[in-house]
């Protein structure tokens, strides 16, 4: 099937075995965080529409009581979405998050682009998911329907398939 | 990468689990729930009623996945069912917790266990030892690795239900017929 241009052509999310792109995104209204801070940790990158899903036990709850687990196998989460970072601040007190979220506000989408995930017509991120190796390798991706929350699962194997067997529990 | 079926459970129901209606039902329900989520709250007279129209036609199953950043007693509320549990009281404890959401503080959760004629002493050090946060942990670490994604979340018969949670649209998945109104 041959693919179609358009100027609102969806974008393609990148494949395990590319390199991630780096970048640099506000974490709150007065600091930075960039992914290369992390090279020797594994990364999970949680890009999500937007802040103030109405849901309990939504995405970012949800990884929010696996943080443990994260540590556990040598990685970092950082959730990442179109808002602000005084919208992500909020946000994250109210659901008393404890992992940064990335204000991808300025210039908007530009993270979210680069690494095939921006929404054209909506102006907001898919929701997906990408694991990134201590290298900076993405190893594994998905994105999940719109509406669907993708959960943990798919994250929590993919990382496992990272960590040799001497480090696990 | 896209994955073309639903996310399926990774332990199936055993003896260990909390189960009413029939072993060898056809079909198979299985909630994964937080006692302070107000959604699986209102999951809980839904699912009442599915179970009390299925009958031996379906077996259910309800696991632990306390939200415990979210909600502050969710934890200790999935202990005492479990210490209910022990002491033969789960289904009763269950529907008190459901129906008292807001009233889930340690001294609501032993007057709950003395209203149901518990041995009290052997439930509070249940709950101070928190002899069942292991097997909790366990129960949520099963739905995370299942695919749960939020509270409630159902599997029938394996496979993720992503549908809306009301009678009839549960007891459609489920593969009852509904009787006339």
């Amino acid at each position: 099937m041959s693919s179609i241009t358009t100027p609102m052509a969806s974008q393609v999310a990148l494949e395990p075995g590319a390199e991630a792109p780096d970048f640099r995104l506000p974490s709150t209204p007065d600091q930075m965080v960039g992914l290369h801070e992390f090279r020797g940790r594994n990364v999970v990158l949680v890009f999500y529409p937007a802040d103030w899903s109405p849901v309990c036990g939504d995405q970012t709850t949800l990884y929010n009581e696996l943080l443990p687990e994260f540590q556990r196998l040598n990685s970092v989460l950082l959730g990442i979405s179109v808002d602000g970072p005084w919208c992500h601040l909020a946000f994250a007190r109210d659901r008393k998050l404890r992992f940064p979220l990335l204000a991808d506000f300025e210039p908007k989408g530009s993270v979210a682009r680069c690494y095939g995930v921006y929404r054209l017509q909506d102006g907001f991120c898919e929701r997906a998911l990408f694991v990134i190796d201590e290298g900076g390798i993405i190893r594994w991706s998905y994105v999940s329907p719109i509406g669907v929350n993708p959960g943990a699962d798919g994250i929590l194997a993919a990382l496992e398939a990272l960590v040799p067997q001497e480090k696990k529990r | 990468m896209t994955i073309s079926s639903s996310p399926r459970l990774t332990t199936p129901v055993t003896d260990r689990d909390h189960i009413k209606g029939s072993p060898k039902a056809l079909v198979t329900l299985v909630e994964y729930g937080d006692y302070e989520c107000p959604h699986c709250g209102r999951a809980y007279s839904i699912v009442e009623e599915i179970c009390r129209e299925a009958r031996d036609q379906l077996l259910f199953a309800f696991r632990n996945f306390p939200l415990t950043q979210s909600h502050e007693h969710a934890e200790m509320a999935a202990e005492a069912a479990e210490a209910a549990a022990a002491q033969q009281r789960f289904w009763e404890m269950h529907r008190i917790l459901f129906t008292h959401q807001s009233e889930l503080a340690t001294s609501n959760l032993l007057q709950y266990a003395s209203r149901l004629g518990m041995d009290t002493e052997q439930f509070r050090h249940a709950l101070t030892t928190h002899a069942f946060r292991d097997r909790v942990h366990e129960e949520f670490m099963s739905g995370v690795r299942s695919g749960v994604n939020g509270t409630p979340t159902f599997f029938i018969n394996g496979a993720r239900y992503d549908g809306p949670v009301d009678v009839s649209s549960l007891s459609t998945a489920v593969g009852l017929r509904r009787r006339p109104e």
